[in-house]
């Protein structure tokens, strides 16, 4: 079927982008739940379950069941390898759910069944049909087991070779909003808030004309491969002293640790929006601050203007770092040959840390070029992932450990630690 | 033998090794050293103690090696301190000047002095020094001496450094358990520039860089007065551990082969170069590459310049430094440090001198030891201070003969 109908609806603001966002398993229906309540103007949503059940209860505009006699009913219990085979049963169905999209996001909690198997069929479904994917996941809290754990960081990794970019929030970073008395319901809501704020913030930096636009390619180009783990954080306030405010705001959110995680993220993506009454001394000021906070970091920065911002600004932030959660993401790869494909064939551009040295590009005449591109795409539609570049892999085996600082005062200076070996910090390869 | 009072003792207890030096003030207020005495430290790290019955052995037998050495009973010490909890900034007060003729008068300068040094920090802090500066009358700036001039308000800039009472304490605590006496504790960065630094130096604008085991600590002196101060936790226990870590082999060895095979810089001459080294039974050990070595080793002293850089560069202190960057404490035994500094901080750089002590004798005159000389020097001062100043005897015999003279 075709939605663009449906999408591009008067509300889209200026560009006629075409948004849509799905949510796949029972997390991921959760989380569009609170999308669709928040409001997300000019996109369709679109529900995906291997349970009937929950689909029923979810106001989503769209609901597909990739139900397959394999389950009888009763969902893939758990087991990612089910959720894989029903999605692929329906993958032309779910392709056709992506026709006409420009940008399709994806909601999954990665862990269980459903949104671990399904996510990175239905990123690749969408990517066949055109558009551009962009994963939102959460994995699952560290109570919840090892296997667990394991299995979602395979489908991290299956979805991160399928879509354009993947914005991953581990379910343990929640424990800094929670006390003890929040309850398990609650938790689960506080997460879902997080990622719907996330959808809500790019969405809007994506659809709104900007005055330093962030194009796609640059919001791709950030989150590919290049993490585990980001950090985002949204922060809105009003007033005069706005700018000074969101700041402090945003500094005192509790996933950016006190600006610690933008001192160790390599990629730190800003988009500002505000009023027509947005001056040039505040985005400065925010970017200036921000800038001073992450001096290793590459920084993207965009800024848009909306009518119904007057008086207030508003910062979304998304910082993505190479973690050590990397190590467990990359050797989990073991079960099947498609995966070790997945890994070994993935879209990345290496996720080893930067060298100092960079070879200058190959030089080469148009003719190379095509030809080159004629290799690659030859390579895509053979249907062999939507992968092109090799890659090596490289088994990062290494713990940083603080040898005999390790239990004396830590010596942080600009969020970085400084008894950890200055070459460790920067990346350099010892090889 | 002596006259104890003319015994000035500067007690340093570094990260890696403890350090006393006595030094004997002659009746011409010269400055003469006359003993040194120095243990392994094994209780501090990065500049502070953790373990003070360590701490207070080692302290012990450099005091006594001391002692011995100079032949003298030492009573009280003038002890370094440092740490990353230290600060140094500036602050300025201010007083108006009332009197009818507008002459600043002797009051107004320690009026105006006792402002600036009335410093709003926290209560567990301590302030070490307050460090005077320049006077400004009436907005005019550079007056070394206020006192006789006309003028509306005169103002006056005082560096303060600053640092948490308990952890300050802790020293001289170990000190004082020794039944020893602490004359005062002093900055150990000001100590080495003191040592090191002559009065043309400080005149002309110069910044010393002192590395020790556990901390960096530098100190920007520019028209004869102090113009910033500042502590690193980061020093020569740094470039051990990254490189036991890197070169994955235990603390022991690193730290050898840091003193043997060390270079602060990385040059195409070591690449691929392998050492192979055996114990002392013959035994193969596990061969480390002299390359990485070297990597390690320069990023990390290159981080150190480069965050004292930003330092000097954020408060504005970098273009005062025209004489040049000097480089003292255990970290200028690295061979070609002072090469990387220059590169990193574009500024001409050396080994620092402890030149400006008249009677040291070359085996002194170590880049380790300029720390507890400088302390030695601060101790002068302050004794030269004390003895200047009539006392209270020699006040009334001054009154007494002047009723007699005018009798």
């Amino acid at each position: 079927m075709n939605t663009s109908a449906q999408t591009e609806s008067p509300a889209a603001p200026k560009k006629n982008l075409s948004v849509k966002v799905f949510g796949v398993g029972n997390a991921g229906v959760g989380i569009l739940d609170l999308i669709i309540q928040g409001g997300l103007p000019g996109a369709a949503f679109a529900a995906v379950n291997t349970d009937p059940p929950t689909l029923a209860v979810t106001p989503a505009c769209e609901q597909v069941s990739v139900e397959t006699r394999l389950l009888r009913g009763l969902g893939t219990g758990g087991d990612p390898e089910r959720g894989r085979i029903a999605a692929e049963e329906h993958l032309p169905k779910l392709k056709s759910l992506c026709q006409g999209t420009d940008v399709v996001f994806l909601l999954a909690g990665l862990g269980g069944g459903a949104g671990t198997g399904i996510s990175p069929v239905l990123a690749r479904a969408a990517k066949e049909a055109g558009a551009l994917v962009l994963g939102f996941c959460t994995l699952p809290f560290a109570c919840e087991g090892g296997r667990r754990l394991r299995m979602a960081q395979q489908g991290l990794a299956e979805l991160k070779a399928a879509a354009d970019g993947v914005i991953c929030l581990p379910n343990q970073k929640v424990f800094k909003f929670i006390d003890e008395n929040t309850s398990v319901v609650e938790t689960f809501k506080i997460t879902g808030q997080l990622l719907a704020d996330a959808v809500r913030g790019i969405a809007r930096l994506l659809a709104h004309t900007g005055l330093i636009e962030i194009h796609f390619a640059d919001l791709a180009a950030l989150l590919r491969d290049r993490h585990t783990e980001s950090a985002f954080a949204v922060a809105e306030t009003m007033g005069p002293a706005r700018s000074r405010e969101v700041m402090d705001k945003l500094l005192a959110h509790p996933m950016l640790d006190g600006g610690q995680v933008l001192g160790e993220s390599d990629a730190v993506l800003v988009s500002l929006m505000g009023g027509p009454d947005l001056t040039m001394a505040e985005v400065n000021r925010v970017m200036e601050q921000i800038n001073r906070q992450c001096e290793h970091a590459q920084v993207i920065m965009g800024a848009a203007v909306d009518e119904s911002f007057r008086d207030r600004l508003a910062v979304t932030l998304i910082a993505a770092r190479r973690a050590s959660g990397e190590v467990s993401e990359q050797a989990a790869s073991t079960s099947g040959a498609d995966s070790l494909e997945v890994q070994l064939l993935s879209s990345s551009t290496s996720s080893r840390p930067g060298s100092r040295c960079v070879p200058p590009a190959p030089t080469l005449s148009p003719e190379q070029v095509e030809q080159l591109m004629a290799r690659q795409t030859g390579r895509t539609s053979r249907g062999r992932n939507s992968a092109s570049r090799m890659f090596q892999g490289q088994l990062p085996l290494e713990i940083i450990s603080k040898g005999r600082f390790d239990k004396s005062e830590p010596n942080i200076h600009k969020g970085e630690d400084l008894d950890l070996p200055t070459y460790a910090r920067r990346g350099v390869a010892l090889n | 033998m002596f006259d104890p009072s003319s015994i000035i003792v500067g007690l340093e207890i570094g990260t890696s090794k403890v350090c006393a030096v006595v030094g004997e003030l002659s009746a011409d207020g010269a400055l003469n050293i006359v003993g040194l005495g120095q243990a392994r430290s094994r209780g501090v790290r990065k500049g502070e103690i953790i373990d003070t019955a360590k701490a207070e052995e080692d302290v012990r037998h450099a005091i006594v090696e001391a002692e011995q050495m100079a032949d003298v009973e030492i009573r009280s010490v003038y002890l370094g301190v440092t740490g990353g909890h230290l600060r140094g900034f500036n602050n300025r007060g201010v007083h108006p000047v009332v009197s009818s003729d507008r002459e600043i008068s002797e009051e107004d300068a320690q009026d105006v002095v006792k402002n600036a040094k009335a410093i709003n920090i926290s209560a567990e802090s301590h302030v070490i020094h307050a460090i005077r500066q320049h006077f400004l009358v009436d907005g005019q700036e550079g007056i070394t001496n206020p006192v006789g001039m006309l003028g509306a308000r005169v103002e006056v800039d005082v560096h303060v450094i600053h640092g948490n009472r308990n952890r300050l304490q802790n020293a001289v605590r170990a000190v004082k358990g020794l039944q020893l006496e602490v004359d005062d504790i002093v900055f150990n960065g000001l100590a080495s520039a003191l040592a090191l630094l002559t009065n043309e130096q400080k005149e002309l604008g110069s910044l010393v860089i002192d590395m020790g085991g556990g901390t960096t600590e530098y100190v920007v002196y520019a028209n004869g007065i102090i113009k910033h101060t500042g502590v690193l936790a980061v020093g020569g226990d740094h470039v051990s551990n990254d490189l036991a870590y890197g070169l994955k082999i235990p603390l022991g060895r690193a730290e050898q082969l840091k003193v043997d095979q060390g270079s602060a810089l990385l040059d195409d001459s070591v690449k691929g170069q392998t050492l192979n080294y055996s114990t002392d039974l013959g035994l193969p050990l596990k061969p480390v590459n002299l390359e990485h070595l070297r990597r390690i080793m320069s990023l990390r002293l290159e981080e150190i310049f480069q965050l004292i850089g930003q330092d000097l560069e954020q408060a504005g202190a970098l273009d005062y430094v025209r004489a040049g960057v000097f480089i003292c404490g255990g970290g200028a035994r690295i061979p070609q440090v002072a090469k990387l500094a220059e590169q990193v901080l574009r500024v001409p750089a050396s080994i620092g001198r402890t030149n400006s002590i008249s009677g040291l004798k070359s085996a002194l005159d170590q880049p380790e030891f300029a720390n507890a000389i400088g302390l030695v020097k601060f101790g002068s001062f302050h004794h030269r201070r004390r003895a200047g100043a009539p006392s209270f005897a020699a006040g009334i015999r001054g009154v007494l003969s002047g009723i007699f003279k005018r009798g």
